[in-house]
């Protein structure tokens, strides 16, 4: 990303200025936390050049390799794949990674915090094991009974894009961490626990929508959505994730009779 | 649990902010009635009584107060509506944007018939 040349005075040269990308400076305005160091959380600026094509996630590069090594952050593929960076973009729960700069009015300093209703670690690390507990909770595997299958286990396309959209969930925690109810009530089970039950309630060759259905007809479970729609605006994955919640409560209300 | 720190609001959009307007109508609909079927219940102790607290409500604060009250109720009927029709229609979840509009749109519509007619009666000639 440092190989693009900063031409940008030169605008004459119509040559030069083909392909390049023109590079503008950002201010990013980072909320802080170092548990280790100081027990209240502060903001921190660092303006840096970047580049049409930049995303968050490479400012937040920058910073931590050019300017200040020990901004904390998560990061794994950069490619919007893994889910490891959901952090809170100008106040909205976004993956870093697919968020570009330029999207987002650089011209203001722009506020990167860590996502909400989890505890935080450091800067932008927040313990994530309350999430996941969540999610194993609503047991995320198929579950069969009888005799083992002997053959494939079919399944036609009608009954394959039933499920589809919750398919996509790739665990970032931008959906649960974005939920007001979530924020106060840390026990309620969360979007992301409900769109991946969803994922195996209304698939056809799973016999356990029954058993998720008791674990999320609790007081905690889907029950607790007051249909904000924060999570389905947070998605990165564009999953309709209340739409998949209203789909298993409206289940458990006509699976009962 | 160490808690998170408060950072800025969270930037949501037109469905967290019914949510908030539905919780905070609500509330302010449950702390009326309160007063509602305290101030009713009067009747029983003596009519008097009732007479002279209703008296107490005929200021034009209180006028307003009930401008804002119906508003309340107004916006908490439409919007309860539309948050059945997110559980209930299988569409709903779709269309939540354009309904909230329509609740706003119906809000303006009944309050345009309501509020002449209890304004002139507030501020009008005795």
């Amino acid at each position: 990303m440092t190989a693009v040349l900063e031409n940008s005075t030169d605008t004459s040269g119509s040559e030069s200025q083909a392909g390049a990308v023109s590079s503008f400076q950002v201010t990013l305005k980072i909320r802080r936390y170092n548990p280790e160091v100081a027990s209240e959380p502060y903001w921190e600026e660092h303006t840096v050049t970047a580049h049409g094509t930049d995303r968050v996630l490479d400012a937040l590069h920058k910073i931590k390799w050019e300017l200040d090594g020990s901004l904390t952050f998560r990061r794994s593929c950069a490619h919007g794949v893994c889910g490891s960076d959901a952090m809170r973009i100008n106040g909205r729960n976004r993956l870093a990674c697919k968020t570009l700069l330029k999207d987002i009015n650089p011209d203001k300093p722009i506020t990167v915090e860590a996502i909400k209703g989890l505890p935080v670690l450091k800067d932008l690390v927040v313990d994530m094991e309350p999430f996941f507990a969540s999610y194993r909770e609503i047991m995320p595997f198929l579950i069969t009974s009888g005799n083992e299958p002997s053959r494939e286990n079919i399944q036609s396309q009608a009954d394959r894009d039933r499920f589809d959209d919750t398919t996509k969930c790739i665990l970032c925690a931008a959906c649960t961490s974005s939920c007001p109810v979530f924020w106060t009530d840390g026990q309620y089970f969360g979007p992301a626990a409900i769109v991946n039950a969803h994922r195996f309630i209304f698939d056809s060759r799973d016999q356990g929508g029954t058993q998720r259905l008791e674990v999320l007809n609790d007081k905690e479970g889907v029950w607790r959505c007051r249909t904000t729609f924060n999570c389905t605006e947070a998605c990165p994955r564009g999953i309709e994730v209340t739409k998949a919640i209203q789909e298993v409560k409206r289940a458990m209300i006509t699976r009962a009779f | 649990m160490p808690t998170a720190p408060a950072g800025t609001l969270y930037r949501g959009r037109e469905g967290m902010w019914s949510w908030v307007a539905h919780r905070v109508t609500g509330v302010s609909i449950f702390f009326f009635l309160l007063v509602h079927v305290l101030d009713t219940s009067l009747v029983r102790v003596s009519p008097e009584a009732y007479n002279a607290v209703i008296g107490t409500y005929q200021t034009p604060i209180m006028g307003l107060g009930e401008a804002g009250l119906v508003a309340a109720i107004v916006f908490h009927a439409f919007n309860g509506l539309r948050i059945a029709l997110v559980d209930f229609w299988s569409e709903g979840a779709r269309y939540q944007r354009v309904m909230l509009w329509v609740v706003l749109g119906l809000l303006v519509v009944t309050m345009a018939g309501f509020l002449p007619r209890h304004l002139m009666n507030v501020f009008g000639a005795e």
